[in-house]
């Protein structure tokens, strides 16, 4: 093998400007490709992450109570029933503390929130607001939410009478941490509560529509003692929320949501870019190989001569054939190990350029190793593949002819 | 007599067989080159010496007839056997020099070995180093072929055919394009090598001077040959 190494290096040597030109096209094609790849990736973590906000990955409730009208199948199937839809009242789920011991044991979930959530308003003087009473326990809604990210006033701790509430509530109510508020719901006539923390989730409706209190004052409020309305779940691997769910779901008696099922359009849009992507890295791939395979082509002719020479000295076919395919493995992996530098200087500096609304940057570069490494193995392939038709040309000159020219 | 390195019977060649204008080139030649020969083929252009250098040196088949190279029949071999027998059988010097300008003058004379051995070795330099001393051109060992004179290129060229110690050396007008000179230096040395490592040449020229100073003048006249003597001067 080490023939076809030294030859295919000088021949690229040899090559000059025509080896340059070809490396920095390669080059340039990688870079881009890694940018793209490394940007859209982080880019679509971090509008998941802005457009759930506190949205948990996974969501357990209680299932759908459905009305069944009590007749036989084939009187049903006659007569025609009209069944009217129940109304979903407030219910906990069923067994949810051994619920939560089977999911701790669950592979592939990083956080559980248990949650007691209700309607209810919250008053203060002559001001009534309607929103959603949310009982949480701080530690693990932290844990599947981040929520303390979201706290701009106060602090996040819930004490028994202590409330979160949302900047916009705040503004409308005209409170601050240390205020106090009234909560009440349709099941109970609630009682005085004192503003601990404010938070921002960047969306207004949002942060008019939620406050948050602990775990069991929301059991009090909402008629469930003891019970909870759902549980919320963080997960490992976020693209494998519904597979998880879907494992789920064969277990559990509950229904399961996966943040996939609940925000189908943002999941169409996400899929959407990733197809687009896709297609701009196989045509970019497209481009580089056939610049790789057009210079081969144009340095087979160049060489002519040479390969005549080596075949009558003595090169078997083989030889020639790998000497070329290894100019293009060659180019291609040169190509990548500079691409995936361009491409990460390139991913760093526009991550620093590129900001979104509030300031902060819309992703943020990150040095993957599993990226760079398959990069650097397709290109060496891509390399060797666009090499195929160039070297297969050669391989086949006809030694007596060859040396005439 | 010593054994015969290469013997032609009734070989023919035609070019674009089975077309319209199919064209036989040789017709029917018988040749024997017995090892340690020095002989060259004379004739007119166009009279098919070059195609039936081809034919020897394994870069073209015959449309008939039987080839054997060193007693085994070669014509039906594979491509890869025929390769490998250019590489451990023969040598080729040709017109145009054809050195590697990828590699420097000592590498291009190690290349036969490079093939055989898969790497460059301390043994290859070393016989290269000695065979360029051989053809007076120990000096320019590390220069590019783009850097040498017609006649060193050829001379470098010589020291390459003979790097594996071939059996049989194929030159194709080896001095056709230099001046006097360097024709008379070249020539001398392959008569040199002829002597001193009792290798077989078989070389095609046009310059009468240098058929009277061979072994053996096989003359070539429209694909026949037509005459095939000892030569009348002494070498």
């Amino acid at each position: 093998m080490r023939f076809e190494w030294i030859v295919a290096l000088r021949f690229l040597r040899e090559g000059g400007m025509q080896t340059l030109m070809i490396v920095a096209g390669t080059t340039i094609g990688i870079a881009v490709i890694v940018f793209i790849t490394a940007f859209l990736g982080d880019l679509q973590r971090d509008l998941i992450k802005r457009t759930l906000g506190v949205q948990a990955h996974i969501v357990i409730r209680p299932a759908e109570e459905v009305a069944r009208p009590l007749r036989d199948p084939p009187a049903a199937a006659a007569a025609l029933p009209q069944v009217q839809a129940r109304a979903q009242r407030l219910r906990s789920v069923d067994q949810w503390q051994s619920l939560l011991q089977a999911l701790e044991a669950t592979p592939g979930v990083r956080a559980i929130s248990p949650i007691a959530a209700g309607p209810g308003i919250v008053t203060r003087g002559d001001s009534n607001k309607t929103v959603t009473i949310m009982g949480i326990v701080p530690a693990p809604y932290i844990a599947v939410t981040r929520f303390n990210e979201k706290i701009v006033a106060g602090d996040m701790r819930l004490d028994p009478g202590d409330v979160l509430i949302g900047t916009d509530l705040a503004k409308d109510l005209g409170v601050g941490p240390g205020d106090k508020l009234r909560l009440s719901t349709p099941t109970s006539p609630g009682d005085a509560y004192q503003v601990r923390g404010i938070y921002d989730l960047g969306i207004r409706n949002l942060n008019r529509a939620y406050v948050y209190v602990g775990l069991a004052p929301a059991q009090a409020l909402h008629a469930l003692p003891g019970g909870v309305s759902s549980i919320e779940l963080a997960v490992e691997d976020l693209f494998g929320a519904e597979n998880l769910a879907r494992r789920l779901r064969r277990t559990i008696p509950h229904e399961v949501e996966s943040w996939m099922q609940a925000n189908p359009q943002l999941l169409a849009a996400l899929s959407n870019q990733t197809v687009m992507t896709l297609l701009i890295r196989f045509f970019l791939a497209l481009v580089v190989a056939i610049g790789v395979s057009s210079v081969l082509v144009v340095a087979v002719v160049q060489k002519t001569k040479e390969i005549g020479i080596l075949r009558a000295m003595g090169a078997s076919r083989g030889r020639i054939l790998r000497v070329f395919l290894l100019q293009g493995a060659l180019i291609g992996a040169s190509g990548a190990v500079l691409g995936c530098l361009c491409g990460y200087t390139l991913t760093a500096v526009m991550s620093n350029i590129l900001r979104s609304s509030d300031g902060t940057r819309l992703f943020t570069a990150r040095l993957e190793p599993e990226l760079y490494l398959y990069t650097l193995l397709a290109a060496a392939a891509l390399g060797l593949i666009a090499a195929v038709m160039p070297a297969r040309r050669a391989a086949r000159l006809d030694p007596a002819q060859a040396i005439r020219i | 007599m010593t054994a015969s390195l290469i013997e032609l019977a009734d070989i023919r060649k035609t070019y674009n067989e089975n077309t319209a204008v199919a064209e036989e080139v040789l017709h029917g030649i018988n040749i024997t080159v017995r090892e340690g020969e020095f002989a060259c083929l004379i004739g007119p252009s166009g009279s098919g010496k070059s195609t039936l250098l081809n034919l020897i040196g394994l870069l073209e088949r015959p449309s008939a007839g039987s080839y054997l190279l060193k007693g085994r029949a070669i014509q039906e071999a594979g491509d890869d056997e025929r390769t490998r027998a250019r590489l451990e059988t023969l040598g080729f010097v040709f017109q145009f020099h054809h050195l590697l300008p990828a590699f420097s003058a000592l590498e291009n004379v190690m290349l036969p070995g490079l093939m055989r051995d898969g790497a460059f070795t301390r043994q290859q330099r070393a016989n290269a180093q000695q065979l360029l001393a051989a053809v007076g051109l120990a000096d320019a060992r590390d220069k590019p072929p783009n850097q040498l004179s017609g006649g060193m290129q050829q001379r470098v060229a010589i020291a390459r055919a003979l790097a594996l110690a071939p059996a049989l050396v194929l030159a194709d007008e080896p001095t056709g394009n230099l001046d006097t000179h360097s024709a008379d230096e070249v020539f001398a040395l392959m008569r040199h090598f002829n002597q001193t490592k009792g290798t077989a040449f078989l070389l095609v020229t046009h310059d009468p001077r240098l058929a009277a100073r061979c072994d053996r003048v096989i003359e070539l006249r429209d694909g026949s040959i037509v005459s095939d003597a000892a030569s009348a001067a002494p070498a």
